[in-house]
């Protein structure tokens, strides 16, 4: 589980919303980063099946390399949230296995 | 008209852009992080985790510091995805954009080596990078972690979680006991290298007074149905298992390839380091005149190299470009190469002192997955292989390895391995995937946007 260093200075807030509920999550961190100590992963689960379905999936790398930790940002997807900033009214939406042909995931 | 672009603001690139802006040259820095330093100098302008960090992290403030102050025209945030000799396409936070100048650095560092073992695409296994990432850029941490793997960097990171009152559950070291004893034949390199070996040193003493045994383990697995839940590791032939919710797996760090590879210059193999390199003089020129290498991009050297090696290869652009003569540089240059043998000195006897274990860059085992995006077994591969498939780039065409949205960063080096492994040839003879731009998933309004772009309707 992951948490924030405790700092002398409280931590100010932003509010996001995660897949459609308000949440509030610390500002000037990155958005996967925000994520983890939230408590919100994992993050997606694979668009491929596994012999034992679909795997889940949360951030490895964060340093935009391994592109697990994709998510829909203000309605754009497969975001790497780990090079985005979280910014207050964010809208942020996991992913969950491979959208259809119109872009909705079951 | 831009003189240079230069690809990743850490140190290699922050250090080229100041030189390249001295000898007169119209530089721009494109960078996909939103602040200065590149990944050893995350964040390093913030100053309130110093004591955590340590000395060697702050050193790379006063560098950003004269990169920001300087002028040079950066652009952070902006995500390149094709680099050709016509030019650099980009995607920043205006959307998406081409320039053009008759030279393109790349200064975009390093990454984790991939470690396909059993579980390691659960959640709650991440790199050690990752953690020091998380711990730099946004103050976060994971207590009570299982530390896996080898090399400088890991112990760095228990280190620094100890600093900050974090409690580290184990740390398990995978280094292989043979390597102690091949890496005394680069004794000389180490004692020329001496200050680099004293820190490590000071770490693993500073991991121990703090009560954090080092394990020295044979193999590991990860394990869990949704989430990691236990590591099953092997010390002394014994079978032992320690539960947890986060592993930090290490295994060095190699060249980020993926921009060089896409550019079509040559690369070779690299032994000691394991790991592809882009051929390059030592001024950084490769085989296209217009594209130039510098820092861990062309060889793992540490922050302090990727500076001086910024520094020649800006020096040598500004007298390709005839900004300067070959004469007024001389001085310079020289004193700088004989700065970067010093420092580089330590270098072949870390490299073979931190060798991974063959399985660890190779998988043994089917059931591990290689790709994974695709979720692409070694067993796959293997089936492939036995059917014929020649090499990596057909590989994504008899497994999908490597078609996922990494792009085959990922599972690229491993698959080379682990068809030398099974072929008998060498990882050379084996190659590398055809890497091709985009080399980020882009969207087609984001080409449309780079076809419109005013600076390319100018030409």
């Amino acid at each position: 589980m992951f948490e924030q260093l405790k700092t002398a200075t409280p931590l100010e807030t932003v509010n996001v919303t995660l897949d459609g509920v308000a949440i509030t999550l610390p500002k000037g961190m990155t958005l996967a980063a925000a994520l983890l100590v939230h408590g919100a992963y994992p993050l997606r689960t694979s668009p491929v099946q596994g012999p034992d379905g679909p795997k889940q999936r949360a951030p490895y790398c964060m340093m935009g390399v391994c592109f697990e930790c994709l998510v829909e940002i203000d309605g754009k997807p497969n975001q790497q949230s780990c090079l985005a900033q979280v910014r207050d009214g964010m809208v942020v939406n996991r992913q969950d296995g491979a959208p259809d042909i119109k872009g909705d995931r079951t | 008209m831009i003189d240079l672009i230069i690809i990743g603001a850490g140190p290699a690139g922050m250090t080229a852009a100041l030189t390249a802006q001295e000898c007169g040259l119209k530089v721009v820095v494109l960078d996909e992080q939103l602040r200065p330093g590149g990944q050893i100098y995350r964040n390093v302008l913030d100053t309130s985790k110093d004591t955590i960090l340590g000395p060697d992290y702050f050193d790379g403030r006063t560098l950003a510091q004269r990169f920001l102050a300087s002028g040079v025209d950066y652009r952070p945030g902006a995500q390149v995805w094709r680099i050709d000799d016509d030019g650099v396409c980009f995607t920043g936070p205006d959307g998406a954009s081409i320039l053009r100048a008759r030279h393109v650095l790349l200064a975009v560092g390093a990454m984790e080596r991939p470690v396909p073992t059993r579980g390691w695409t659960l959640p709650g296994v991440m790199t050690a990078g990752a953690a020091q990432i998380m711990l730099k850029a946004s103050g976060v941490v994971a207590p009570n972690a299982v530390f896996i793997g080898s090399g400088p960097l890991l112990f760095l990171i228990v280190a620094q979680y100890l600093r900050a009152g974090v409690a580290v559950k184990a740390v398990l070291e995978t280094t292989p006991r043979g390597n102690y004893a091949s890496a005394l034949r680069h004794a000389g390199g180490a004692l020329r290298g001496w200050r680099y070996v004293r820190k490590g040193m000071g770490m693993l003493s500073e991991i121990r007074r703090a009560g954090v045994r080092i394990e020295k383990i044979d193999s590991y697995t990860l394990a869990g149905r949704d989430h990691l839940e236990t590591v099953d590791y092997v010390v002394a032939g014994q079978a032992r298992q320690i539960g947890c919710d986060t592993a930090l797996i290490h295994q060095g760090v190699i060249p980020a390839v993926q921009a060089s590879l896409s550019s079509g210059c040559a690369h070779d193999w690299n032994a000691a380091q394991v790991a592809w390199l882009p051929k390059a003089d030592a001024s950084g020129r490769t085989d296209k005149d217009w594209l130039r290498v510098a820092g861990d991009c062309r060889g793992i050297a540490g922050a302090l190299s990727a500076q001086l090696s910024g520094e020649l290869a800006a020096l040598a652009i500004a007298q390709d470009q005839n900004r300067v003569t070959a004469d007024e540089i001389a001085a310079r240059t020289k004193r700088v190469r004989a700065k970067l043998n010093t420092d580089n000195a330590v270098r072949p006897f870390l490299d073979q002192l931190y060798l991974p274990r063959p399985d660890l860059l190779a998988p043994t085992n089917d059931d591990v997955t290689i790709c994974r995006c695709e979720l692409v077994t070694r067993g796959q591969i293997r089936q492939a292989v036995s059917e014929g498939c020649p090499g990596p780039n057909q590989m994504k065409a008899f497994t999908r390895s490597g078609m996922g949205p990494c792009q085959g960063r990922m599972c690229g080096p491993v698959v080379t391995q682990t068809m030398a492994a099974m072929t008998g040839l060498s990882p050379a003879a084996v190659g590398h995937y055809r890497i091709r731009s985009p080399f980020r998933p882009v969207t087609l309004h984001e080409m449309a946007q780079c076809a419109e772009a005013p600076d390319q309707k100018a030409t």
